[in-house]
């Protein structure tokens, strides 16, 4: 059985809790990134790009591409690979700039 | 000494005015070669907002430039590829009480005279044309002959147009002119060897003032400093080029002491710009924050929206002013064969294209398309600072 991340340094963290992605329960550990939790679901992808609605998740994971870019909480465009999981965070997939509800 | 595929013309800087003296240069069967240190755009044209206004412009020869060069521009956007991202938005100039209102009313049958169209825009009609308008404001003016494009952009298509008579040579800097034995000129120097042909045009922007020094002329373009602040990218919150009644005082002032004034435009790429900002101090890079925060104020003020989204970055170019406010454009008397194309301010994009015309009826001796006697670059002599004691 393939070992975690948090096996090889002997970590032990507080109880996992859940956030939500798009209303679906996602475990996530104190300390984790919303990306990190997001991966550890299997889930790669959590915005689309402005032109042409491509798929984008996590790629630099260090806060420097800005791909990663998802809404959290109701605001949009946070960088999933920095914000750290809090209990209860709700992510919902970002459509382009995520200020839709702006246009005029 | 002839050299071999010497042009016709040389052009020094890659910024939008060289790049459409160049451009219409090249369009009146000349040669060029665009000589800049730095890269296309790489001055006070990429540090710009792209507009190209008549709507902040008293009657007289600036804004007869700017009223050419607006119908200039609309060729260049069939002409240029869809990237310029030309967009005749338009310009909405607002007031906060009815003394401003008064205030424009009585500028803009003004500019009616010299042929500004602008329309007054009641208060309450005022979210017709902009719904994310703060709704306390007395009014405004709409003027449709406003438009934007994407500086750099320009600058780089029409340095690509010309069909293969404009050869740019970037990353490498003149260091002095060539002149023969009646001090015409002969070409130019430079940090990769020199370049030879009869006629220079001096297109180096705020540094327009440095290169006439190289040719021993007087020339006083000073930098004056302003900052864009750059939201996050966003759908089309601002349709207009909107501004603040008191931009139009800031813009005519020469005082060096700071003075912003909000304006705020969309972009297709989706950021809005925020300006604009105005202080003489040097060629000063220092981040200002207290800058930055007048600017965020002034824009969310208007536009109330703005308070609820980000701002990623900032950047800063000199505009280059002349004292007069006005660009020195055509032939330099005291030097034959060099012309000048610099000192545009604030307003080098929107002017570039009729610089560029007149640029190329100079060099062809064909009649300029207005009486370019205001912008005669020889006009500050008398304010030629005493030459340093002999060491």
């Amino acid at each position: 059985m393939a070992r975690t991340p948090a096996d090889l340094v002997g970590a032990q963290p507080d109880p996992p809790f859940e956030i939500t992605f798009d209303g679906r329960r996602v475990t996530a550990l104190p300390g984790q990134t919303l990306a990190a939790a997001l991966w550890g679901a299997g889930i790669l992808a959590w915005r689309t790009t402005r032109d042409g609605g491509r798929p984008r998740g996590a790629f630099c994971g260090i806060g420097q591409c800005y791909d990663c870019l998802a809404t959290v909480n109701g605001e949009p465009n946070r960088r999933a690979c920095l914000v750290p999981a809090r209990p209860g965070d709700a992510i919902t997939t970002q459509e382009g700039h995520g200020h839709d509800r702006l246009a005029v | 000494m002839p050299t071999r595929n010497a042009p016709d013309v040389i052009v020094v800087g890659a910024g939008v005015v060289g790049a459409a003296c160049a451009h219409y240069a090249a369009r009146a069967g000349l040669s060029v070669t665009v000589v800049d240190r730095g890269p296309v755009a790489g001055g006070t044209t990429g540090a710009g907002e792209g507009n190209l206004l008549v709507s902040d412009k008293e009657p007289g020869p600036e804004l007869e430039l700017a009223l050419i060069s607006a119908g200039l521009w609309r060729e260049l956007a069939e002409l240029l590829p869809p990237q310029v991202e030309y967009e005749a938005k338009g310009g909405l100039v607002v007031a906060s009480d009815e003394p401003g209102m008064r205030a424009l009313r009585a500028f803009a049958a003004r500019q009616e005279k010299a042929g500004v169209t602008g329309r007054e825009v009641p208060g309450d009609r005022l979210h017709d044309l902009e719904p994310h308008l703060a709704p306390t404001l007395a009014g405004g003016f709409h003027y449709p002959q406003d438009a934007q494009v994407m500086p750099a952009h320009a600058a780089a298509r029409l340095l690509r147009t010309g069909g293969g008579r404009i050869r740019p040579r970037l990353g490498e800097e003149v260091t002095g002119l060539l002149t023969g034995p009646a001090g015409e000129i002969r070409g130019v120097r430079t940090t990769a060897g020199e370049i030879h042909a009869p006629y220079v045009v001096n297109a180096a922007g705020t540094w327009g003032g440095a290169l006439a020094r190289l040719a021993g002329v007087h020339l006083p373009v000073l930098p004056r400093r302003g900052f864009v602040l750059v939201t996050e990218p966003l759908p089309r919150v601002v349709r207009h080029k909107v501004y603040a009644a008191d931009y139009v005082a800031d813009v005519a002032s020469g005082s060096a002491a700071l003075q912003t004034s909000a304006v705020v435009e969309g972009t297709p790429a989706g950021p809005v710009l925020i300006g604009a900002s105005r202080e003489r101090v040097g060629f000063d890079r220092t981040l200002s924050t207290e800058v930055l925060r007048r600017l965020a104020a002034g824009a969310t003020a208007l536009f109330p929206v703005l308070g609820g989204v980000r701002a990623i970055r900032t950047y800063l170019g000199f505009r280059p002013y002349l004292p007069d406010h006005l660009p020195a454009i055509g032939p330099d008397p005291r030097v034959p064969g060099l012309l000048h194309a610099c000192g545009h301010e604030g307003a080098g994009i929107g002017l570039a294209p009729v610089t560029g015309r007149i640029v190329a009826a100079c060099l062809t001796g064909d009649e300029p398309p207005l009486d370019i006697h205001p912008f005669r670059p020889e006009r500050f002599a008398d304010t030629e600072p005493p030459a340093p004691p002999a060491p």
